[in-house]
């Protein structure tokens, strides 16, 4: 099996398609693994559930493009899943963590949306509608792909702690920012998660992703 | 507070948000219950000292060699992963083979639990013990056979790390050397089924003249090691799912055979798995329905509330009445453990500590306790001819710590107004004095045990200084974050240094240096307590402490790592790259 070509994809820029064709053929052997993964999740066996389906709260949440999803059943059941949390007014680290990303999108090429996922949620749902947020995708330029998450507050904060966004000291968890600065990375079909720095080099996350 | 979000336009979004820019969480009130709520499971209760101390013996040399033979480049062909080639392959020459097979197993921790699946090195809890010896150099193959689909926490590729040989970085095990048969990691070229690691056992001051004759400088012996995963954002999870072993190390001082008629052997007690026996105490969580448990959702890094000795919960062990050597390693994830040996009535005992991380200490120390930050080591001897057959003694762990941050302080050994300890702590292995020693114990703990090499300041070439510290929810050293493709110190071969780490905010950080032993020059300014004078690879950083220390780059050039030992900030990248350059 030659995956080179197809993991690299023919328009990105020459080094990044150089450090992807370095990751080498295995590269798509989890991607064939874990696609078949959420190709069985969305098939009939899907209704049993995948090892999270307890834990994972499953409220419904609001895109930016306003459609419904629910969080369990139609955003992590079977899939490679990246969430980061952000909000549209952040100043601070969101800014340099979405550009970052925008970069990871892009490494991770047509795997995007087939079997891998991006996600960022706003820790201000009170104000992040969906269309402050569909505003904060043009502000960027942020591709399709990757889908921006508001919903009821309460959901909100109970998925955030479940995804580990959150510190044990209450006064240092009620600063918004001290949640900006990580991703989570899973694969919620073989239960496998990791947390990285947001800011973390594209390629290092990418990585992380594919070769999970 | 109530805000409908769909007539929010960005300009009145914007607004709002500026006027909360100190960003405090509106729902936080409603919600601090929820922290609560996620507490740990309630495991079974176990019952104490029902089982036996597994006792590892030695590895067993692989029958006939290796095939394919070990060679210097990676064997890509033979099903090799995409290494480095090994350094010095002429000079080290592997005289022996071993092979070690990374394996799904069965594993009972405890009778009263459930037997379980567990990652083990050849299947074992912990892995099998290495006994290996100065002058001769080995070679291992580590192969990889977990499950690629496993399901649960960690993740099945690997990379070993040997904690701390003194060798070639490609056998290092870096966090980004890891490898399956379908992945690798961003420091190798390729997948495979197993990686060679050349193992030198060579002393530092392999290149200085003046250590020719030794082939390096002995006064910098290592010992006791243990080796572990280090796969790149699972470590934590690996090394908990099982993943850990030891390897000793010998020469003509520590021999390992306590009738050695050799005047320089120090004939400490000897016969591993006999009597010299590695301790990997872990604490561990287990469900309510008693399966091991850990949540690679909880960025906070855990404890256990269950404490196993080589795998068992509670163990006990027979001892003959005669001296014992116990190689005490921490292998848990975020806990510290203050141990004592103690009575049944809880009364200290005192025994003789003769190692810290490894390394034997210039002379031996008289103490009734032992302190180890995670992946710390300390050797110590105890006799039991001191007490009758039918005596019980006990390790007692007495650091009292609630969360991962690290222990709570000084809580051991305080007695209320009645004269009892108020924190008694807690039994965690049980020594069973059983019988008369087959033979007179020829053991002994000499007076002198291993010089200390000479701290020569003139050779510090550069200082460098190290804070590990925590901004909008990241781990980070110097403010900045792990690289795999940067090394952030590139220390020049040959040459010392000294490395400074602080430490800050409320949290303990092991700070773990790979490839040569340093020594602390001070702890906050004064010299640190007298069992961290000798060589050391693991300094505890206590919230706010700086410690000072002297470290050499000799021998080996490539990728190495520094980074907190607490796994799960390791796995947080709370870590740097450094090479040593030419």
């Amino acid at each position: 099996m030659n995956s080179q070509n197809s993991t690299a994809g023919t328009d990105l820029p020459s080094a990044r398609r150089n450090w992807l064709q370095r990751m080498g053929s295995a590269a798509l052997a989890p991607a064939l693994a874990s696609s078949t993964l959420a190709n069985a999740a969305s098939g009939p066996e899907a209704a049993k559930g995948g090892p999270r389906v307890n834990y994972f709260p499953n409220p419904v949440l609001t895109t930016q493009d306003g459609k419904k999803l629910r969080f369990y059943d139609d955003v992590v059941r079977g899939r490679t899943v990246v969430f980061n949390m952000m909000y549209s007014v952040c100043t601070g680290i969101c800014p340099s963590n979405t550009v970052n990303l925008m970069e990871v999108q892009e490494a991770l090429g047509d795997r995007l949306g087939k079997d891998v996922f991006m996600y960022s949620l706003t820790l201000q749902p009170e104000f992040d509608s969906p269309e402050a947020l569909k505003d904060y995708v043009k502000r960027y330029s942020i591709k399709p792909g990757w889908t921006f998450l508001t919903g009821q507050p309460k959901d909100i904060e109970a998925i955030r702690r479940k995804l580990g966004f959150y510190n044990t000291d209450a006064t240092i968890d009620a600063d918004l920012t001290s949640h900006t600065g990580m991703v989570r990375i899973g694969n919620e079909g073989l239960d496998r998660w990791l947390m990285m720095p947001a800011l973390s080099s594209p390629r290092q996350i990418a990585r992380a992703i594919l070769q999970l | 507070m109530s805000v409908n979000l769909t007539k929010i336009t960005r300009r009145q979004s914007l607004q709002i948000g500026a006027a909360t820019t100190v960003a405090v969480l509106l729902t936080v009130k409603e919600t601090t219950t929820l922290a609560q709520a996620e507490a740990l499971p309630l495991a079974p209760a176990t019952t104490p000292f029902m089982e036996p101390l597994p006792v590892i013996v030695p590895k067993a040399e692989a029958i006939g060699g290796l095939f394919p033979a070990p060679i210097q480049n990676a064997n890509v062909a033979g099903g090799e992963c995409g290494r480095l080639p090994h350094q010095r392959w002429n000079d080290f020459l592997p005289q022996k083979f071993y092979t070690l097979k990374v394996r799904e197993t069965m594993h009972s921790y405890h009778p009263e639990l459930p037997t379980q699946k567990a990652w083990g090195y050849d299947g074992l809890l912990p892995g099998p013990t290495f006994v290996a010896r100065y002058g001769v150099p080995i070679v291992v193959r580590i192969s990889n056979e977990l499950p690629a689909n496993s399901i649960g926490f960690g993740s099945p590729e690997i990379s070993t790390h040997l904690h701390n040989l003194h060798n070639g970085s490609e056998g290092d095990g870096f966090a980004d050397d890891y490898y399956s048969p379908t992945k690798f990691g961003a420091t190798l070229t390729g997948p495979g089924a197993f990686k060679d690691h050349l193992y030198a056992n060579v002393y530092a001051g392999y290149d200085d003249p003046r250590y020719r004759a030794t082939k390096g400088d002995p006064r910098e012996a290592l010992g006791t090691l243990w080796y572990h995963d280090h796969r790149v954002d699972f470590t934590s999870s690996n090394v908990y799912r099982g993943l850990s072993g030891f390897y000793l190390l010998f020469d003509e001082i520590d021999s390992g055979n306590e009738l050695d008629t050799n005047p320089k052997a120090l004939r400490l007690p000897s016969g591993v798995g006999k009597y010299d026996i590695p301790l990997n105490f872990q604490d561990k969580q287990f469900d309510a329905s008693g399966y091991l448990y850990f949540d690679p959702l909880d960025a906070k890094g855990m404890l256990g509330d269950k404490f196993c000795v080589n795998g068992k919960i509670q163990p006990f062990f027979k001892v003959e009445r005669r001296k014992y050597r116990f190689r005490m390693l921490d292998g848990s994830t975020a806990r510290f453990f203050e141990f004592y040996l103690t009575d049944s009535k809880g009364v200290n005992q005192s025994f003789t500590y003769i190692a810290n991380d490894g390394n034997l200490l210039p002379e031996p120390l008289t103490t009734s306790k032992v302190y180890l930050g995670v992946a710390e080591r300390g050797d110590i001897v105890i006799d039991f001819a001191k007490y009758p057959i039918g005596t019980k003694l006990y390790i007692v762990n007495r650091l009292i710590q609630i969360d991962s941050r690290g222990p709570e302080g000084e809580s051991a050994n305080k007695r209320g107004p009645d004269g009892l300890l108020l924190a008694p702590g807690t039994q965690i292995l049980r020594f069973d004095v059983d019988s008369e020693p087959a033979m007179p114990d020829m053991s002994q703990v000499p007076a002198k045990l291993r010089a200390l090499p000479p701290i020569n300041l003139t050779e510090v070439v550069k200082t460098r200084t190290f804070k590990f510290n925590k901004t909008s929810g990241v781990w980070a050293v110097n403010g900045l974050l792990y690289d795999v493709n940067v090394a952030t110190a590139t220390p020049k071969r040959g040459t010392a240094e000294i490395w400074i780490f602080q430490g800050s905010g409320n949290w303990h950080h092991p700070i773990h240096v790979h490839f040569e032993e340093g020594r602390i020059l001070s702890r906050n300014g004064y010299p640190p307590p007298v069992h961290e004078m000798g060589r050391k690879d693991v300094y505890v950083l206590a919230p706010g402490d700086e410690v000072k220390v002297f470290i050499r780059f000799r021998d080996f050039s490539g990728k190495y790592m520094m980074h907190c030992h607490n796994q799960t900030h390791e796995d947080h990248a709370m870590m740097i790259r450094y090479d040593i350059i030419d």
